[in-house]
């Protein structure tokens, strides 16, 4: 098992620098350097900076030098320091903007990934022991709907019902009358309000395919000849299904994360940009659009090692719950 | 088609089939429709099958009336894109009737609107003007477009004509403009972009998957990698943060090929999968060996005789790839970072009706995201049809 999770950990280091180095062109992208943009900025804007205070700027972050200088310089910074650069838009360190907004995107994210699992895990329960029957039926043409539906309209729509018929404004962490009031019950009432709209559009986006992978693999374990021994051994139905084939079809769910991950942090980007979450996603978006690269590329980064590092989670669980996997993987 | 072809096929339409059905297909053989049955080319039997799926086959129908619009946009919608009716902004939709004061049949018409403000709300309060009905015809003359960039017309297929009030069945935006005129002449972006975007994804897909799936090796190791990480990677982010890159100046052209290829950057990912993992079977097959043995050369062998194996499926994948890059281009000019105005998509459109409080006024502006839902469903369920029907074993 150990030797299983350190064989993990070690083919992580270079998915982990490719995300670094992807990470490291998209600050590069834009033509000139920020360092020589905003010292134009600045003039533009009447302050005349001093020569020796722009070839100081240029020398911090490395401008006068070739790319993987900065690279080399931008890397150091986050392994040794923790230091991710410095955001010229919001005139402060990326760090603390990460501070501030990460824990925000970890929490929704986490219950989003629960969520769906509450709602499809029952319905793909269901779907399987009752295929091609109503519910099957309605399941299925909802995940089709879901798909195709653009999540931000979604949250769009939803956010604008829910003002309209419960008078309510599901906008930001809190209400308006909330904003400076010390924390109390009133509060964090408001707050999981808040919070109960973007987790629920967020989860449902990975709802429809979560039912299909449930749906199938327990379809697939209900024909094996274990559950007819059973069923011919009088144990009860309920028994037999939740005590083998529901336990064996939960696997293939955690194998699925590696590709539910994204999905759901693309998911929370865009709604929480829709609802004015402070996560990442809308400081991505502001930083985007005033092309603050090292912002840009530090949420890059951190986005896609989450997602990876979530799908790591995943597997060693995997390897813990399902033997065959271990000991294929260590070649025992 | 000389009798040996004929005999081979013939054969290779037995083998096609799966064994419970041979029993079957021995029956009917003596039916004449069994033996277009054998004759039948690949394709042929694709088309059959996939005639039978109705719900696949109403898609596809509506698809092409899609595309017919995204075609000729000037031609089926009732005005520009940018023709601003004076007097008529924020308009809700036109109320279509079909029967008179009196109660009598009539060909669908409209009254004009005549418009006050409301002191209070300072909402625009529309009141209908009875005296005299407006007939919705066919083929109306309008505002001169050009016809495919080519020949000036000024011909609609329908419309309230020249002297006519304004038509308009989605409503209008803040500037008095058409919104159904705006979402069908934003197909052609909307609509246009899954396609480009797939055939970039489909020559990478195929190039590298093909490399991969055929020479294995240490180029297959890299090849998988980059496919691993692109896969692991979130792509709305990555998305954002290429679109960001983008020059402002840049032309609608410019901005629209930039923005496909940084779709088909993720896009090409999954294509390859399907190319290689197929490649990888076909190329164990006697035939692949029985081809090298006659001396064919590689490139031979791939293109004419492993890529045939699998075309149906590579369409299926294309087709199921095209609603992921409608639905990016979507995401991407709503939030801004992607065409930009006066370029026209759906995305674009619900860009402009970003704020709660536009929604709240005008909900017809919400009218482009159905066609994007409509769109991409339309493209789930053709593409599921043709993988069925795509699929020698089933039945």
């Amino acid at each position: 098992m150990l030797l299983y999770i350190v064989r993990r950990v070690i083919m992580l280091i270079p998915i982990l620098f490719l995300i670094s180095i992807v990470s490291f062109i998209v600050i590069e992208l834009p033509p000139g350097d920020w360092v020589s943009n905003y010292i134009t900025n600045l003039r533009n804007s009447g302050i005349d900076l001093q020569e020796e205070e722009a070839a100081r700027l240029t020398a911090i972050y490395g401008f006068d030098q070739p790319s993987y200088v900065r690279y080399g310089k931008w890397m150091t910074g986050i392994l040794t320091r923790g230091d991710f650069g410095w955001s010229f838009q919001w005139g402060k360190p990326v760090n603390d903007i990460l501070r501030e907004r990460l824990p925000f995107t970890i929490i929704i994210s986490f219950s989003a990934l629960i969520l769906s699992w509450l709602i499809a895990i029952p319905i793909g329960i269901y779907s399987a022991t009752h295929p091609y029957s109503l519910v099957d039926y309605i399941a299925t043409i909802l995940a089709f709907v879901w798909v195709a539906t653009p999540g931000f309209l979604l949250a769009f729509v939803s956010a604008w019902l829910i003002f309209r018929y419960l008078d309510f404004s599901p906008l930001g962490l809190n209400s308006t009358e909330f904003l400076d009031a010390p924390w109390n019950t009133a509060k964090l009432i408001d707050r999981i309000k808040h919070l109960i709209l973007p987790i629920v559009i967020i989860g449902l986006s990975g709802t429809g395919a979560t039912i299909r992978v449930m749906r199938a693999n327990l379809l697939d374990e209900l024909k094996k000849q274990y559950v007819t021994t059973a069923r011919a051994k009088g144990v009860p139905e309920l028994t037999i299904l939740f005590k083998y084939p529901v336990r064996i079809a939960f696997n293939p769910l955690f194998s699925t994360i590696g590709w539910l991950l994204p999905a759901i942090i693309s998911g929370e980007v865009i709604i929480s940009v829709v609802l004015s979450m402070p996560t990442m996603g809308p400081a991505l978006l502001r930083a985007t659009l005033a092309q603050d690269m090292y912002l840009v590329g530090s949420i890059v980064l951190i986005l896609s090692s989450l997602t990876v590092l979530g799908t790591l989670i995943s597997d060693i669980y995997l390897a813990w719950a399902d033997p065959r996997i271990r000991f294929d993987a260590t070649g025992k | 088609m000389t009798v040996q072809q004929q005999t081979k096929q013939a054969a290779q339409g037995l083998i096609n089939q799966p064994a419970g059905d041979l029993d079957a297909i021995i029956e009917e053989q003596l039916d004449v429709k069994s033996e277009r049955y054998y004759y039948a080319k690949q394709w042929q039997l694709i088309w059959w099958r996939f005639r039978r799926h109705r719900l696949a086959m109403l898609s596809s129908i509506l698809l092409i009336f899609f595309y017919l619009i995204a075609i000729i946009p000037g031609f089926m919608s009732p005005y520009l894109p940018q023709t601003r009716f004076e007097n008529r902004q924020q308009s809700p939709p036109s109320k279509v009737l079909i029967w008179d004061e009196n109660g009598s049949l009539q060909r669908p018409f409209v009254y004009a609107l005549t418009r006050v403000l409301d002191p209070k709300t300072f909402k625009y309060i529309y009141t209908e003007d009875r005296s005299q009905r407006f007939p919705i015809r066919f083929f109306v003359e309008g505002d001169t477009y050009k016809f495919w960039g080519q020949w000036e017309t000024n011909r609609h297929l329908f419309g309230t004509g020249l002297d006519g009030p304004p038509l308009v069945l989605f409503g209008t935006d803040e500037l008095g403009r058409d919104i159904l005129s705006r979402t069908f002449y934003g197909s052609r972006i909307s609509l246009s972009i899954g396609f480009v975007g797939v055939i970039l994804s489909f020559f990478i897909g195929v190039t590298l998957g093909g490399i991969s799936g055929y020479f294995g090796g240490i180029a297959d190791e890299i090849i998988q990698r980059i496919i691993d990480f692109l896969l692991s990677i979130p792509a709305l982010p990555f998305w954002m943060a290429l679109a960001a890159a983008l020059p402002r100046d840049w032309s609608v052209t410019q901005t629209y090929f930039a923005i496909t290829v940084i779709l088909s950057i993720i896009g090409w990912s999954g294509l390859a999968r399907v190319v290689r993992g197929k490649l990888l079977a076909l190329r164990e097959e006697d035939y692949a060996l029985a081809a090298q043995a006659a001396g064919a050369s590689q490139p031979r062998i791939i293109f004419r005789h492993l890529l045939p194996g699998f075309t149906s499926h590579l369409i299926v994948s294309l087709t199921l790839a095209i609603p992921g890059s409608i639905l990016g281009e979507t995401t991407l000019s709503f939030l801004g970072l992607g065409m930009q105005p006066p370029a026209v998509s759906w995305g674009v459109l619900l860009g402009d009706a970003q704020d709660m409080v536009v929604v709240a006024q005008q909900p017809w502006r919400l009218i482009p995201g159905a066609f994007v839902v409509i769109a991409v469903l339309l493209f789930n369920f053709v593409g599921d049809g043709l993988r069925d029907a795509a699929d020698p074993y089933a039945n």
